[in-house]
């Protein structure tokens, strides 16, 4: 490899090559390859099943929970191949935060919400520090004001689900993740809380790269710099999204996008 | 308009039908459970008193009260909580969050299930091969609780297994995404939201141990003993022998007595159970995800 690909490749935020996954007998990827650049939004969009929820877990290896999942190829995370030996799921997970299609705050308070993350990965920190990263955490989803007076309720009740999900973006943040992955943030939501998150995680942009994985194609096309189009577990298209949604290059993408499948 | 058809009530005839077929079925159920505990109340009730619990049987069984049994039954089930529960709470941790979901597992879940459906005899018969004969425990307290808790271990690790699944996985997903291990994740959440569920099945399933008689025929339990096990290796008398003694095995026995014994046993149980359920409302009624 020459160094200018290899420079290239640690400017990048994922870039998988040749990647293949399979649940049991079933291949679910095939021979992905992805260059998605640093410090932007990038969409993942594609029908039921093509693939794009199981790219998205295969980025911070949640997929191996399930013991019948095999893969072969590799994904790289700035420069780092995440399939190599000495990758310590841990602190793959710390650089890599996930947020769920159904908001799942934690059964314990929102301050423990906020700070579980941070305590694994700093379990002695003193309370004054916790405190701030956990403000600068609350400051950051625009959620403070609303919750700085029950900090030490329960997450899961007495919150709207916008205010959940947003709670789950912050809790991500206190471990300096460079990478935020999004498993269709917004569809447990209505409408404005849609556009709450979608306009939280556009403030996200830059201090973050974004992966977000939507069904919703008006979400994909407002809310994303690049966009990458899948059908039955492989890329189709991977472009700007304006030039995704206004000239795609493929007669599939054209026709999901127009609404021909879903 | 909106008028009923015939086809309406024919429809809510069978309804009713059905209906009263379904709580008629109920009212059978119920029959024999509420006529166990009416003849027990009648026939036994007049045996209890503070006597009656708290001396010992005399003159062949025939008198006086059911201490020793009732504080047998009480040392083997103890005993046998504390080896059955932290063994089938741990195994079922390993079942429910670590195990991976292959062949092997399944097989271990199978067995555990089949484990359960073996006759209480033939655990017996493994309790003397095992504890008594092979580890030299002799017929002690230590063995007939040993069994007991071999014979209670499935229905433990089955229901703690099922209250570790009622926690969503959602909340695990959520803490391996942010580098917890798996023991993190399981100390921090899953435990906390399952002890309940975990706590009360335990209780119900091993309050069952405490009226099973062939386990401990012949591993521990004596037909009557003149003085008071004072350590686990010694044997015992309990209270579901006792009342098998009493009631058919001494002649003599005045009729009240082994009602009054059942009555006793039964009123264990259900003390244990009612404890159980009060114990699963009480955490339930909190848990709000």
């Amino acid at each position: 490899m020459s160094a200018t690909t290899h420079e290239s490749a640690k400017d990048l935020a994922i870039q998988a090559i040749g990647f293949n996954l399979w649940y049991g007998t079933f291949q679910a990827l095939y021979d992905v390859n992805l260059d998605i650049k640093g410090g932007i939004i990038t969409s993942l969009i594609g029908p039921s099943g093509c693939g794009k929820s199981t790219f998205l877990r295969s980025v911070n290896r949640i997929n191996e929970r399930l013991g019948y999942v095999r893969t072969n190829g590799s994904i790289t995370l700035f420069g780092k191949n995440i399939l190599d030996e000495d990758v310590e799921l841990s602190q793959l997970r710390k650089h890599v935060g996930m947020v769920f299609q159904r908001p799942n705050p934690l059964p314990i308070s929102i301050r423990d919400n906020i700070l579980y993350g941070y305590r694994i990965h700093n379990p002695n920190a003193n309370k004054s520090e916790e405190e701030g990263i956990m403000e600068a955490a609350l400051r950051k989803v625009l959620l403070w004001d609303k919750v700085k007076d029950k900090l030490n309720k329960k997450a899961s009740v007495g919150l709207s689900l916008e205010e959940m999900q947003k709670l789950c973006i912050a809790r991500l943040l206190p471990t300096n993740p460079t990478l935020l992955l999004m498993d269709e943030p917004c569809s447990a939501l209505d409408p404005k809380g849609t556009a709450a998150v979608e306009e939280l995680i556009w403030e996200l942009r830059g201090e973050f790269s974004i992966l977000i994985v939507t069904h919703n194609m008006a979400q994909a096309r407002r809310a994303s710099d690049e966009c990458i189009f899948m059908l039955m577990g492989k890329v189709m298209e991977h472009t700007k999204t304006e030039d995704l949604f206004v000239n795609p290059a493929k007669k599939e993408t054209a026709d999901y996008i127009e609404g021909r499948y879903g | 308009m909106f008028a009923a058809t015939e086809r309406d009530f024919q429809y809510k005839r069978t309804e009713k039908m059905f209906r009263a077929l379904f709580g008629f079925m109920v009212l059978i159920l119920a029959i024999p459970v509420l006529m166990i505990l009416a003849i027990l109340l009648i026939k036994g009730g007049p045996a209890i008193s503070m006597a009656f619990i708290f001396t010992d049987p005399t003159n062949g069984m025939t008198e006086g009260g059911i201490f020793p049994a009732l504080l047998g039954t009480i040392w083997l089930v103890v005993v046998s909580m504390m080896a059955s529960v932290p063994l089938g709470i741990a195994a079922a941790v390993y079942l429910s969050e670590y195990a991976p979901d292959n062949w092997v597992t399944r097989a271990i879940n199978l067995a555990t299930i089949n484990l359960a459906g073996v006759p209480s005899i033939v655990h017996a018969l493994f309790g003397v091969g095992a504890f008594v004969v092979f580890f030299r425990f002799g017929t002690s307290i230590l063995a007939a609780s040993l069994t007991l808790a071999v014979m209670t271990l499935p229905v433990v690790i089955v229901s703690s297994w099922e209250a570790l699944q009622s926690v969503p996985r959602a909340f695990r997903e959520a803490c391996w995404n942010m580098g917890a291990t798996r023991w993190q994740t399981i100390w921090n959440v899953v435990l906390p939201n399952s002890i309940a569920g975990i706590l009360t099945g335990v209780i119900l399933q091993v309050s069952r141990a405490a009226g099973e008689t062939a386990p401990i025929m012949f591993t521990g339990a004596a037909l009557f003993l003149p003085f008071l096990p004072e350590s686990v290796f010694d044997q015992t008398m309990a209270l579901a022998l006792h009342l098998f003694v009493v009631a058919t095995q001494v002649p003599g026995v005045p009729e009240q007595l082994p009602y009054g014994v059942a009555l006793v046993l039964i009123g264990i149980v259900m003390i244990m159970n009612t404890l159980s359920i009060w114990f699963r409302m009480k955490l339930r009624g909190k848990k709000k995800w």
